[in-house]
């Protein structure tokens, strides 16, 4: 899932300016399963923005709204109607919530209330750890099923490098080094031949090469109708 | 444009090649623009080493780059040993210093994955490993011996041929991995390795016992890594906080006791100590890793300490350094 985390209340309250009548919108998805953006982080920041905003002499009207999932048109288009009422729009959807908002919305501006950080998973309650960067050419199949990708502080392909040290790495303690895991997964799976196969120069062409990417499939497309 | 008995016709080939004990020395280069520490250091080292590593934004931190610091050090009579780290370059990048190091006459890579950006002086940038070091082994060895550049494009307008170094470190983990991870390395076709600072000397033998049981030390030149030891506080500070370093206590407690009965006024007399005691350890260690089966030679490093290399050089009988032609 795409997990967030929200900004710091300062921030969101110097993005709001002076504005008077402010709409919150949640996500009922991945930021709500990450307790980030969803109705009831909506809530809670909705409350703290209108003591803030009472304390400081600027009192603000703040309305809450969770859509389920932010990223979609069908579940954003019926916010279409109430959105002139507001002078700011803030989202505590991810990133791409944030744009859809913009995108299907172009008279408003959707501010952001989050921090989109990273694809993931919670490792255990309160723990969120990153584990891919959708570099789309997957290579889990060679790698123990261990990404290196997201994992490693190098993106290394070919083994570990010189900075990992009783299963951690270099820059942090706390970060377990990705080859060490990917070694010892291999080893108990039978499948160390693989690491010592030289892999070659990845195609980053897939993973960042200017420009948004983008699938079609034209199976999927509605069909033109003459 | 070079023999063709030699793959690059380096000094440090040659000596190798020739069946000699290698000594190799490393130089870093200013965090400026002035080339005068460079030719200081330089004077330092000529005539005691056979090449110089010159690092490339070592630890992270920016400084002179290694191509400009190397053809500098070339001038003061050095031979340079070219650092390239990964996290800086794409490989657009690195095979255009690639054309140029060797149009200004390098002839040593050294082919490394590079320290994280964290623990430099620009923690806030972003790193590049475009390519990691096997695969840049690789592509240095395809642009001398294929003449391709790395997308498969022909080299029309000479071929960079250099001597291919890469670093290995028998002190990380996994441990069991390390010699498979040279295996790579020697795989993707480097010519010579140098290690990381060695101070556990058994765990080096060990190391090096599954190297030569797997028959690797006679496709690789292997260059064990040393360095003096400047106070008991270095020694203390690489075993409890550089990552990848093992140090035995033992060393630690001999340069605490090379200041017994040193008075702690006198600060001259403790450091000329102290520095005595680090030389004469590392001679010792030399001597030591000479006889392990599969050592091709020496790797100093004496970074900001590069006055003690000849004394070192000397004490451990290398000198005069062997001419071959």
């Amino acid at each position: 899932m795409i997990v967030g985390e929200q900004k710091p209340l300062a921030e969101i309250r110097e993005l709001l300016g002076d504005a008077k009548k402010v709409l919150v919108v949640g996500c009922g998805t991945c930021v709500t399963v990450c307790f980030a953006g969803g109705e009831k982080e909506v809530g809670i920041l909705s409350s703290a923005l209108r003591m803030m905003s009472k304390l400081d002499g600027h009192p603000m009207e703040v309305d809450e709204i969770t859509v389920q999932r932010q990223c979609e048109w069908e579940y954003i288009d019926p916010l279409g109607e109430r959105l002139e009422e507001y002078d700011a729009i803030l989202s505590l959807g991810c990133g791409i919530g944030v744009q859809a908002m913009n995108e299907r919305f172009p008279d408003y501006l959707t501010l952001p209330g989050l921090n989109t950080t990273f694809m993931g998973l919670p490792e255990e309650q309160g723990v969120w750890e990153e584990r891919c960067q959708a570099c789309g050419d997957c290579i889990l199949g060679l790698t123990a099923g261990i990404c290196p990708i997201a994992r490693c502080s190098k993106q290394l392909l070919n083994g570990p490098c010189g900075g990992s040290q009783n299963g951690v790495c270099e820059v942090d303690p706390e970060i377990p080094c990705a080859w060490q895991l990917i070694y010892d997964r291999a080893v108990k799976l039978g499948r160390l031949d693989q690491l010592l196969e030289i892999q070659p120069p990845k195609n980053w062409s897939t993973s960042r090469d200017g420009g948004p990417r983008k699938i079609t499939r034209e199976d999927l497309m509605l069909a033109e109708i003459e | 444009m070079t023999d063709e008995k030699f793959k690059s016709g380096s000094n440090l080939e040659k000596v190798l090649l020739a069946g000699h004990f290698a000594v190799t020395g490393e130089l870093g280069p200013p965090q400026g623009a002035d080339p005068e520490e460079i030719l200081h250091k330089a004077r330092l080292l000529e005539g005691i080493v056979d090449a110089v590593n010159i690092t490339d934004n070592q630890t992270a931190v920016v400084r002179m780059s290694s191509i400009g610091s190397g053809v500098l050090a070339m001038r003061a009579g050095l031979e340079p040993t070219v650092q390239m780290t990964c996290r800086d370059r794409n490989r657009l990048a690195m095979q255009a210093d690639f054309l140029g190091a060797y149009a200004l006459g390098i002839r040593n890579l050294l082919c490394l994955t590079g320290d994280h950006q964290s623990f430099g002086n620009h923690p806030t940038a972003k790193n590049v490993h475009d390519l990691d070091s096997v695969q840049l082994i690789r592509m240095v060895k395809d642009m001398r011996d294929k003449h391709i550049f790395q997308c498969g494009d022909e080299i029309k307008a000479g071929s960079p041929r250099f001597f291919i170094g890469a670093a290995i470190n028998p002190f990380a983990d996994p441990f069991e991995f390390r010699p498979y991870r040279l295996a790579k390395k020697i795989a993707a076709g480097v010519d010579f390795i140098q290690t990381q600072l060695i101070y556990d000397i058994p765990r080096f033998r060990e190391f090096m016992k599954k190297v030569v049981d797997m028959g690797l030390h006679k496709k690789v030149y292997i260059l064990a890594g040393v360095g003096p030891l400047k106070s008991s506080g270095m020694a203390r500070y690489m075993r409890d906080k550089v990552p990848g370093m093992i140090v035995q206590d033992e060393y630690v407690d001999r340069m605490v006791a090379a200041l017994k009965g040193i008075p702690k006024e006198e600060k001259k007399a403790r450091r000329a100590a102290l520095r005595k005691k680090g030389i004469e350890i590392c001679i010792e260690q030399i001597q030591e890793i000479r006889e392990i089966e599969g050592v091709a030679g020496i790797h100093i490093m004496a970074v900001e300490w590069e006055a003690a290399v000849r004394p070192i050089v000397e004490g451990a009988g290398l000198l005069p350094r062997p001419t071959v032609t």
